[in-house]
C-alpha cells in the first residue's frame, strides 16, 4: 500500500518535470501546428548554457535562469523568424526535416564542445533535501518545486493568451494567419513571438533539468519523445492537458521503474501506445486536427 | 490533328536502364577482382542506397514520413541473433525470416501509428522503434544491452565465399531498390501512392483506399528494412540495441534523401555518393561531418526543395527513371 503510493507520488512529481519540458512543445504546436524535432536538444542546450553561466559567474543555478531564459527566448525568435517561417505552414516536411537537421547540429556541436561527459548543475542541498510524509513515503523538495513552477507558468501562459492584446493575437494566428493580416498583425512576427515564448519555457526546463538530473550531449531525443508523449496524451492544444498527459507518462514510467529498472521507460512508451489505441484524441483535447 | 502521344520514357531512361545492367554485371564480377576493403565500402554503400530508396519512396512519393525505420533493422538483425545463432537455423534463410518477421510486426504498428498523421506520424514510429530497442536491451538470452557477438553463425564458411555474398547481396538489393522503386511508381499502386501523397481526400474521390495503399508501402518498407537490418549484421557480426535500432540510421537516410533529391530516384544515388565521400574527407574530424551534413540538409530544404538532383532534373529536363507520364505531340508520319 505504501509502495503505491510512493509510486505514484514519485510518477506525479517526475510528470511535473515532463510537464515542464513539454509546455514548448505544446505551444508551438497548438499556435503554429509545428513539431520541433530539435525541442529536446534545446532544452539540453539551455542546461549547458546555464552550466556555462554557473561557472562563469558563480551564481546559484536558479539565478541562470535569469540569463538563460532570455537567450533561448531570442534563439525561438531567431529559429522561427531565420529558418521555419520560410517552410510553408500548409507543407510539413520542410519544417520537419530542418528541425531534424538543427537536433544533429546541436548534438554533435555539444559534444564537439563540451564532450560525452555527463554533467550536472550543483545546486548545494537543494536537490537533496525531502520532505518525509509518514512512514516510508517521502518527496524531494526540488521535484516539488518543479512540479509547481510548471503549474505556475502554465497558469500564467493561460492567462497571457486569454487576457493581453499579444495573447489575443497568438489565438488569433492559430485559427486563421490570413485574417491576423487584415488586422494589421504581421504573421511571421507574431509566429517568431510566439516560439519565443515557447522557447522561454524551454530555458526553464533546461534548467531545471539540469538541476534535476544528470545530463549529456546525447540527451535531447529522449526529452523530445517524452515531451510529445505528455502533449499528445493531455490533448493537443490544451495546456492543462499536457501537465495531466506527463503526470500519466511520469506515473506509468514510476510503475515500470518499481517492477524492473530496466522497464521504467518501456512503460511509458507503452501507455502512451495505449491511449493512442483507445482515446487517440487525448485526455483534454482542444485543437482538431491532428 | 496531329497525333497525340503518352510518352513514360525518354532517351536518358534508356540509358538508366542499360547504366543498371552494366552496375549489375560489374557488381557481380567485383569479388574476383577488388580487394577486400573495397568490397566492404560498397557493401556499406549499396544497402545504405537501398535503404534511402525505400525511405525515398515513403516519403517523397507516399507522403509517409518516418524517424523509426530502424525498428525493422533491429528486427531484421535480431531475427539473426534468435534464429541462427540461438536456434542455429541458416544465416542467409534467416535473412528471408527477419524480413518476414518485420512485416508481420509492421501491419498492427500501421493500425497504431496511422492514427498519427504529418510530424505525429514521425515521432510516432520513432517512439515504437524505442520500444523495439528497450525489449531488446531487456531481453539478456539475445545478449541484452550490451550486445552479442554471432560470428559463430558464419563459422564453417569459406571467408571468400563470405564476402562474395555479402557484396552479392547487397549489390542485389541496392541495385534492386533502383529498380523496384521505379517499376513499382510506374504501375497502378505507384500512380495510386503519388495521388495520395498530393491529397488523400481526392485520391478517395477517385476510388483509391488510402489506408490499404499506405498499409501496403509501409509493409512492404519494413520488410525491406528487416532483409537489409538482417545483411547488415550478418557482414557486422556484432550486435547490441544501441547499434541496432539507432536513431542515426534514420539520420542518415533522411540528411542523405534530402540533400541528394527528395521524390526523385536520382536523388537518393547522389546523395548516398556524396555522404561516403564527405564521410571519407571528413572522417579524421570526429561529430564535424554530421554537424556539415546537417548544415547542408537545412541549406537544400530552404534553397532546393527539390535537393541537388530535384534542381539538375529543373534545369535539364534529365530524367534516368522517369516515373511520369507526359503527353507529347506527335508528328503525323
Amino acid at each position: 500500500m505504501i509502495n503505491l503510493v510512493d509510486t505514484l507520488l514519485q510518477g506525479s512529481l517526475l510528470g511535473g518535470r515532463y510537464a515542464l519540458m513539454a509546455l514548448g512543445l505544446s505551444l508551438a504546436f497548438g499556435i503554429m501546428r509545428l513539431v520541433n524535432i530539435a525541442h529536446g536538444d534545446f532544452i539540453v542546450l539551455a542546461a549547458y548554457l546555464a552550466l556555462v553561466t554557473v561557472q562563469a559567474l558563480g551564481l546559484h543555478p536558479l539565478a541562470a535562469l535569469l540569463i538563460v531564459v532570455p537567450i533561448l527566448a531570442l534563439l525561438g525568435y531567431a529559429v522561427q523568424r531565420g529558418l521555419l517561417n520560410r517552410a510553408v505552414a500548409r507543407d510539413i516536411m520542410p519544417a520537419l526535416l530542418i528541425t531534424f537537421g538543427l537536433s544533429v547540429i546541436i548534438q554533435n556541436g555539444l559534444l564537439e564542445v563540451f564532450s560525452a561527459d555527463s554533467r550536472r548543475l550543483q545546486a548545494g542541498n537543494l536537490s537533496s533535501i525531502g520532505l518525509s510524509l509518514g512512514e516510508g513515503v517521502s518527496i524531494g523538495w526540488f521535484p516539488l518545486m518543479t512540479l509547481l513552477i510548471a503549474a505556475l507558468v502554465i497558469a500564467g501562459l493561460e492567462q497571457f493568451l486569454r487576457r493581453t492584446r499579444l495573447g489575443r493575437a497568438f489565438r488569433a494566428v492559430s485559427d486563421d494567419p490570413e485574417i491576423v493580416q487584415l488586422m494589421g498583425y504581421d504573421p511571421h512576427h507574431i509566429y517568431a513571438l510566439a516560439m519565443a515564448v515557447a522557447f522561454a519555457t524551454v530555458g526553464i526546463a533546461g534548467v531545471l533539468f539540469g538541476i534535476g538530473t544528470i545530463f549529456d550531449p546525447a540527451l535531447g531525443p529522449p526529452q523530445l519523445l517524452f515531451a510529445f508523449e505528455a502533449v499528445i496524451i493531455g490533448g493537443l492544444g490544451s495546456l492543462w492537458g499536457t501537465l495531466a498527459g506527463a503526470m500519466v507518462l511520469g506515473v506509468a514510467q514510476a510503475i515500470g521503474f518499481r517492477v524492473d529498472p530496466g522497464w521504467g521507460i518501456l512503460f511509458g512508451h507503452v501507455a502512451f501506445l495505449v491511449i493512442l489505441a483507445v482515446r487517440p484524441q487525448g485526455l483534454f483535447p482542444r485543437t482538431r486536427d491532428a | 490533328m496531329p497525333d497525340v502521344g503518352i510518352e513514360t520514357s525518354t532517351r536518358a531512361s534508356r540509358g538508366g536502364a542499360v547504366g543498371l545492367l552494366a552496375l549489375a554485371v560489374l557488381a557481380t564480377s567485383m569479388p574476383w577482382w577488388a580487394g577486400s576493403g573495397l568490397l566492404r565500402t560498397g557493401v556499406e554503400l549499396l544497402y545504405t542506397l537501398a535503404l534511402a530508396q525505400i525511405w525515398n519512396l515513403m516519403a517523397g512519393y507516399g507522403g509517409l514520413i518516418s524517424f523509426g525505420q530502424q525498428a525493422f533493422i533491429g528486427i531484421g538483425g535480431y531475427a539473426l541473433v534468435l534464429f541462427a545463432y540461438r536456434l542455429g537455423a541458416d544465416p542467409y534463410l534467416t535473412l528471408a525470416i527477419g524480413a518476414a518477421l518485420a512485416g508481420l510486426f509492421a501491419w498492427p504498428m500501421s493500425r497504431l501509428l496511422f492514427r498519427l498523421h504529418g510530424a505525429y506520424f514521425a515521432v510516432g514510429t520513432w517512439i515504437v522503434a524505442e520500444c523495439w530497442r528497450l525489449v531488446f536491451a531487456n531481453w539478456s538470452w539475445l545478449g541484452g544491452g550490451s550486445g552479442i557477438s554471432i560470428t559463430a553463425t558464419v563459422r564453417g564458411i569459406e571467408p571468400w565465399w563470405r564476402e562474395a555474398l555479402a557484396f552479392w547481396l547487397a549489390a542485389a538489393l541496392g541495385l534492386g531498390s533502383i529498380a523496384g522503386v521505379y517499376l513499382l511508381l510506374r504501375s497502378r499502386l505507384g500512380l495510386a501512392l503519388m495521388a495520395l501523397r498530393d491529397s488523400e481526400p481526392a485520391s478517395e474521390s477517385v476510388g483509391i483506399s488510402v489506408t490499404r495503399v499506405k498499409t501496403w508501402i509501409y509493409v512492404a518498407a519494413a520488410a525491406a528494412f528487416g532483409l537489409v537490418g538482417g545483411l547488415i549484421f550478418l557482414t557486422k557480426l556484432r550486435i547490441s540495441p544501441d547499434s541496432a535500432v539507432s536513431i542515426n540510421w534514420s539520420v542518415t537516410i533522411v540528411f542523405i534523401v534530402v540533400i541528394g533529391g527528395i521524390g526523385t530516384i536520382e536523388g537518393p544515388i547522389v546523395g548516398v555518393l556524396l555522404f561516403f565521400l564527405l564521410r571519407e574527407y571528413l572522417a579524421d574530424y570526429g561529430a564535424i561531418y554530421m554537424i556539415v551534413f546537417g548544415l547542408l540538409a537545412i541549406v537544400v530544404m530552404l534553397t532546393l526543395k527539390g535537393g541537388i538532383w530535384g534542381e539538375v532534373q529543373r534545369r535539364f529536363d534529365l530524367r534516368f527513371f522517369p516515373v511520369q507520364r507526359r503527353v507529347r505531340l506527335a508528328p503525323r508520319a
